[in-house]
């Protein structure tokens, strides 16, 4: 049984220097035999594994991580989270996840430092006024808060903005999501292990997957670096490295894998508390609790698995950052990191059953998957558990590439590829 | 970030190049017998390898010519460059 965490568990471990924490998840060697199996431990692996304990009673599942968990991309993201999509399938699908992040801390017994600080979109040209115009009409019709603010207005919410319009691309307007904001991605990752582990789900770090195990049409188990499990049922929750395992069982996925850059910089005093995004100009920055600037740079045009991405990516991130923001122009920038990120064609994710019975993936959620963290969880534990996607995911199938129903969210990704 | 050997035009740097995907992917030779899945196999499905992989690239700012490229995706070291409709060197 778990400790709860409050303030006086907090007052009581005060006394022994925090020395007597009870450790937050076990690090169990692997069964047998699972009901299912999760491939990856990030974000989105351990919310699908808790959601599948806590929604669907199947406790004697695994979630299978490589390295450990929350070290991939839920680690190296620039923890924005929004819902303000344009087409119905991505505002039902996003602001389902924005609705669990709401109450997400007291679910988990966690906090996870959800800060509702909005989100703002700006816009730099006349298509970028109407697009942006257009996105926030779809979204008030679909029931996400979100306005728009002229030039003025923009500057008042965010005074430290350039908004001269003798700038090389002067600030037209922007849209506004106030519920948007940003969260703790270690934190996430953390409660979402903590509270799968409490109910019973087996977390297996350092544990590689090298092959899947399939009869005919149907899956058997998995080879791992830590032997063969056998299971009946397997969640693929690998982001980049979704293709690599598809590849295991000759599956083609519509993917391609990029790195995706981000920074940080010193620590400063609070100086910008919002997030703003620029999609033409391709500049977005926060500032992080611990005054870290958090700055996201783009993707790198080609597939490349190495982590890092190229230098001009994030000189041209810089530039643009240095012509919104120039009071940021003597801050030094401390790290530097690359995540690899698995792009759809139409810049929305996967969450779906395949042709092979028994394996499901959630993949393609390319340049911004954490905002979705808690929705993709639930939803992909619906799928999984019923075999059959939820209707929120229904949309989000990979037949969608062979029947052209496509979800075209390039106007709302922020990283523009 | 890398260098690149242009078979026109030497060596230079990755950023004056645009990737252009997977390579041999072939055109089908008859678009209107093709039934919703091989068109979305062509279009879309593309087998993303970690490891060495065929791709198209474009010297985009220089002799702005197609040549393809051998390449781990791995770690980024490049294998062979060779003109488009030459065979790819056997691997």
């Amino acid at each position: 049984m778990k400790n709860k965490y409050s303030i006086f568990s907090l007052i009581k471990n005060a006394f022994s220097y925090h020395e007597n924490w009870q450790r937050a998840w076990r690090d169990p060697e692997p069964k047998k035999e699972y009901d299912a199996i999760i491939i990856g431990g990030g974000g989105h692996g351990l919310a699908t594994a808790f959601y599948l304990a806590k929604k669907h009673n199947m406790t004697n599942i695994a979630v299978v991580e490589k390295g450990w968990i929350g070290g991939g991309n839920t680690g190296r993201n620039t923890t924005i989270i929004r819902s303000n999509y344009l087409w119905d399938a991505s505002a039902g699908l996003y602001d389902h996840a924005l609705k669990i992040w709401e109450g997400l801390s007291q679910e988990l017994n966690y906090n996870v430092m959800f800060s509702q600080r909005g989100v703002m979109n700006l816009a730099h040209n006349l298509q970028d006024v109407r697009d942006l115009k257009r996105r926030t009409h779809a979204n008030r019709l679909n029931g996400i808060d979100a306005v728009w603010l002229n030039t003025e207005e923009v500057k008042k919410f965010c005074p430290i903005i350039n908004t001269s319009p003798d700038i090389r691309y002067p600030v037209l307007g922007g849209t506004l999501q106030r519920r948007a904001g940003t969260a703790r991605h270690d934190a996430v990752a953390w409660g979402y292990a903590r509270g799968a582990d409490a109910m019973g789900v087996d977390i297996i770090q350092n544990c590689e997957v090298k092959g899947i195990k399939r009869n005919e049409d149907s899956v058997e188990g998995i080879e791992t670096t830590k032997g063969f499990i056998k299971t009946k049922k397997i969640g693929v929750v690998a982001a980049g490295h979704s293709s690599v395992i598809a590849n295991m069982v000759d599956l083609k996925l519509p993917l391609e894998s990029k790195p995706l850059q981000a920074l940080v910089s010193e620590p400063v005093k609070p100086i910008i508390d919002t997030v703003v995004m620029s999609n033409a100009v391709h500049a977005y920055v926060s500032q992080s609790d611990k005054g870290e600037l958090v700055i996201g740079a783009g993707t790198d045009a080609y597939v490349s698995y190495t982590q890092r991405g190229s230098h001009d990516v994030v000189e041209g991130t810089l530039k643009a950052i240095l012509e919104l923001y120039p009071i940021f122009s003597r801050m030094k920038m401390l790290r530097q990191w690359g995540g690899i990120v698995d792009i759809c064609p139409d810049a929305s994710p996967i969450i779906s059953k395949t042709h092979i019975k028994g394996l499901y993936f959630n993949c393609g959620w390319g340049t911004g998957g954490f905002k979705a963290t808690p929705g993709s969880g639930d939803l992909f534990a619906h799928t999984i558990a019923n075999d059959e996607p939820h209707k929120l995911n229904a949309n989000f199938n990979i037949n969608r590439f062979v029947s052209g129903d496509l979800v075209d969210e390039h106007g709302a990704a922020a990283v523009a590829h | 970030m890398f260098l690149i050997n242009c078979p026109y035009c030497g060596e230079r740097d990755q950023s004056e190049f645009s990737a252009g995907g997977e390579a041999h992917i072939l055109r089908p030779k008859q678009p209107t017998e093709l039934s919703d899945d091989q068109w979305a196999e062509y279009l879309f499905m593309r087998k993303n390898i970690k490891g060495v992989q065929f791709e198209r690239w474009n010297h985009t700012h220089g002799c702005r010519k197609w040549f393809n490229m051998v390449r781990d995706t791995s770690n980024d070291k490049i294998h062979a460059v060779y003109k488009m409709g030459e065979k790819p060197p056997v691997k």
